[in-house]
């Protein structure tokens, strides 16, 4: 690929990710390097709004927010990526209302115009797993895996925001039972499982997360159930607060349905990019999946040393 | 069938309605909540009726008729909009915008939890992130970020104070501020109210 055709893309990072799963960031921006497309920083970018709660509080601050957020990368004149579905949520849904509804569109930048910006409308939303499979795709892919995986068994969970409202995802419509995030799983030689429930919600998202946590963990304890049951070595996911959801949850799970689960839950979590980057060969550092601290009380909360230890001897 | 829906949405109805909710509904341009026949694919097909008490074909009936105790109830903050109500609605109402919606006109009234409160007015507008990384409190998290080799606070409005005020600047301007400064004058009432109460009944 020369210079010229590089591909490239704004870096939206959201909330989660920087600022409680850095892993996940490092893992994207290894991956992203990699395969030859080049990241730009999106700087002076805010929370997405999330979609399930600011969104919930005022329609029309979480579009206009949605609306700044998405000219950074107009200026920058590429497609944004981002690793996690619900800023993937509101960028696109935003990005889709915007485009769809002119009245909603002048209404935006009629806000907009008194710091300055324009929403155009002319750069695409991207889900890094989009960008993987849709712009690179699975051919382009598979000539950068190294090692592959013997006996890995994965349970890959989707989420919701990925795939549905399915009229506003670039899957044509699939959202009961997609496949392409199992496909990047088994490129690297590791088994996608079936599970029970396998597309069902994490529980974090719309609020709940924030406005019960008992809730959220219930929804993280069927799912976990499920997963075990399965017999997983891990799960596979492709969004932050997922991931958060399903590693910290798993204490909290513990700790409050600690009676209907038995043995405590201790599946490791890993996500996409950070499986993608060990199968292509890249330095498990530099994909976050090597502890160099001592910090306490910090992510992930459920050790993923079972897993290194497990890829160990066909990482030699 | 969709022609059907479109028939149904658009037959000859009386425009104005007894409910206070609906008319809003209406008003936002989603009035397919009045193609509704409440057959409970949504509660069927949804992951948080399976362990708590809402109900999503309760919460749309209930805002059809304009029964406004809906908007008080915790049970519309349930939803963790996994859309599955939406895209199996057989009548094609994007349900989990409905209840984004009614959520809406539940904060307009001041009903949002205390958690939410907090996590809108004082780390979103404050910091410009839903979960941000700065202040005293998250030095752990900025330690974390470096020891994978991270600055220890992302290219975001954390680093760009400029950009945090361009943000606050537009949720001044689009009346985030104002629902935000209502919502607690309304909370401060309900408190005043309720301790009042308290000391009569002592």
């Amino acid at each position: 690929m020369n210079e010229n055709k590089k591909r490239k893309y704004a870096f939206f990072l959201g909330c989660v990710a920087p600022n409680r799963y850095p892993m996940i960031e490092s893992s994207i921006r290894a991956v992203f390097d990699h395969l030859g497309a080049e990241i730009l920083e999106m700087e002076g970018a805010s929370c997405c709004p999330a979609p399930g709660v600011f969104r919930a509080f005022h329609i029309p601050t979480w579009l206009v927010i949605a609306a700044r957020n998405i000219t950074i990368a107009e200026e920058l004149g590429v497609d944004i990526i981002t690793g996690c579905n619900g800023c993937y949520g509101t960028l696109r849904d935003a990005w889709w209302e915007l485009n769809h509804k002119p009245e909603l569109k002048k209404m935006v930048n009629e806000h907009l115009a008194k710091v300055g910006r324009q929403y155009k409308g002319n750069i695409e939303p991207k889900h890094i797993v989009q960008a993987l499979y849709q712009d690179m795709g699975m051919d382009y892919l598979r000539d950068f895996v190294k090692h592959r995986f013997k006996d890995l068994k994965v349970a890959v969970h989707y989420g919701c925001h990925i795939v549905k409202p399915s009229d506003k995802r670039p899957w044509g419509g699939e959202y009961e039972c997609p496949t392409f995030l199992d496909e990047l799983v088994e490129m690297t030689g590791a088994k996608s499982i079936d599970y029970k429930d396998k597309f069902m919600c994490c529980g974090a998202g719309g609020a709940v997360r924030t406005a019960v946590k008992e809730v959220a963990a219930d929804f993280s304890r069927e799912k976990l159930t499920n997963i075990r049951d399965a017999g997983a070595d891990i799960i596979i996911d492709c969004c932050p607060f997922c991931h958060l959801q399903l590693d910290l949850g798993q204490m909290e799970a513990n700790s409050v349905y600690g009676a209907m689960i038995g043995e405590p839950f201790k599946i490791p979590v890993i996500y996409i990019t950070q499986l993608l980057g060990l199968s292509f060969g890249i330095d498990p550092n530099q994909l976050g999946l090597i502890k160099n601290h001592e910090l306490a009380g910090v992510s992930p909360f459920i050790p993923i040393e079972p897993f290194m230890q497990k890829v160990k001897e066909e990482l030699t | 069938m969709s022609d059907n829906v479109e028939k149904y949405i658009k037959r000859k109805v009386y425009k104005g309605t007894s409910s206070k909710i609906a008319q809003k509904f209406v008003d936002a341009g989603l009035e397919k909540i009045r193609a509704c026949i409440n057959c409970g694919t949504c509660s069927g097909s949804c992951p948080s009726g399976r362990r708590t008490a809402y109900r999503t074909r309760s919460v749309i009936r209930r805002a059809l008729m304009g029964d406004e105790s809906v908007l008080e109830d915790i049970d519309i903050w349930l939803c963790s909009t996994c859309y599955y109500c939406y895209e199996r609605c057989p009548r094609n109402i994007p349900v989990t915008d409905m209840i984004i919606k009614l959520r809406n006109i539940a904060v307009e009234e001041g009903h949002i939890l205390d958690s939410h409160f907090t996590l809108a007015n004082d780390i979103f507008y404050q910091t410009g992130h839903g979960v941000p990384a700065n202040g005293d409190a998250n030095k752990k998290w900025r330690d974390l970020r470096e020891s994978y080799g991270l600055p220890p606070l992302p290219p975001t409005v954390h680093t760009h104070p400029e950009a945090l005020k361009e943000c606050q600047e537009l949720m001044k301007s689009i009346g985030f501020r104002k629902l935000m400064d209502n919502v607690e004058k309304i909370k401060a009432k309900e408190r005043k109210e309720k301790e009042k109460a308290e000391k009569e009944e002592k």
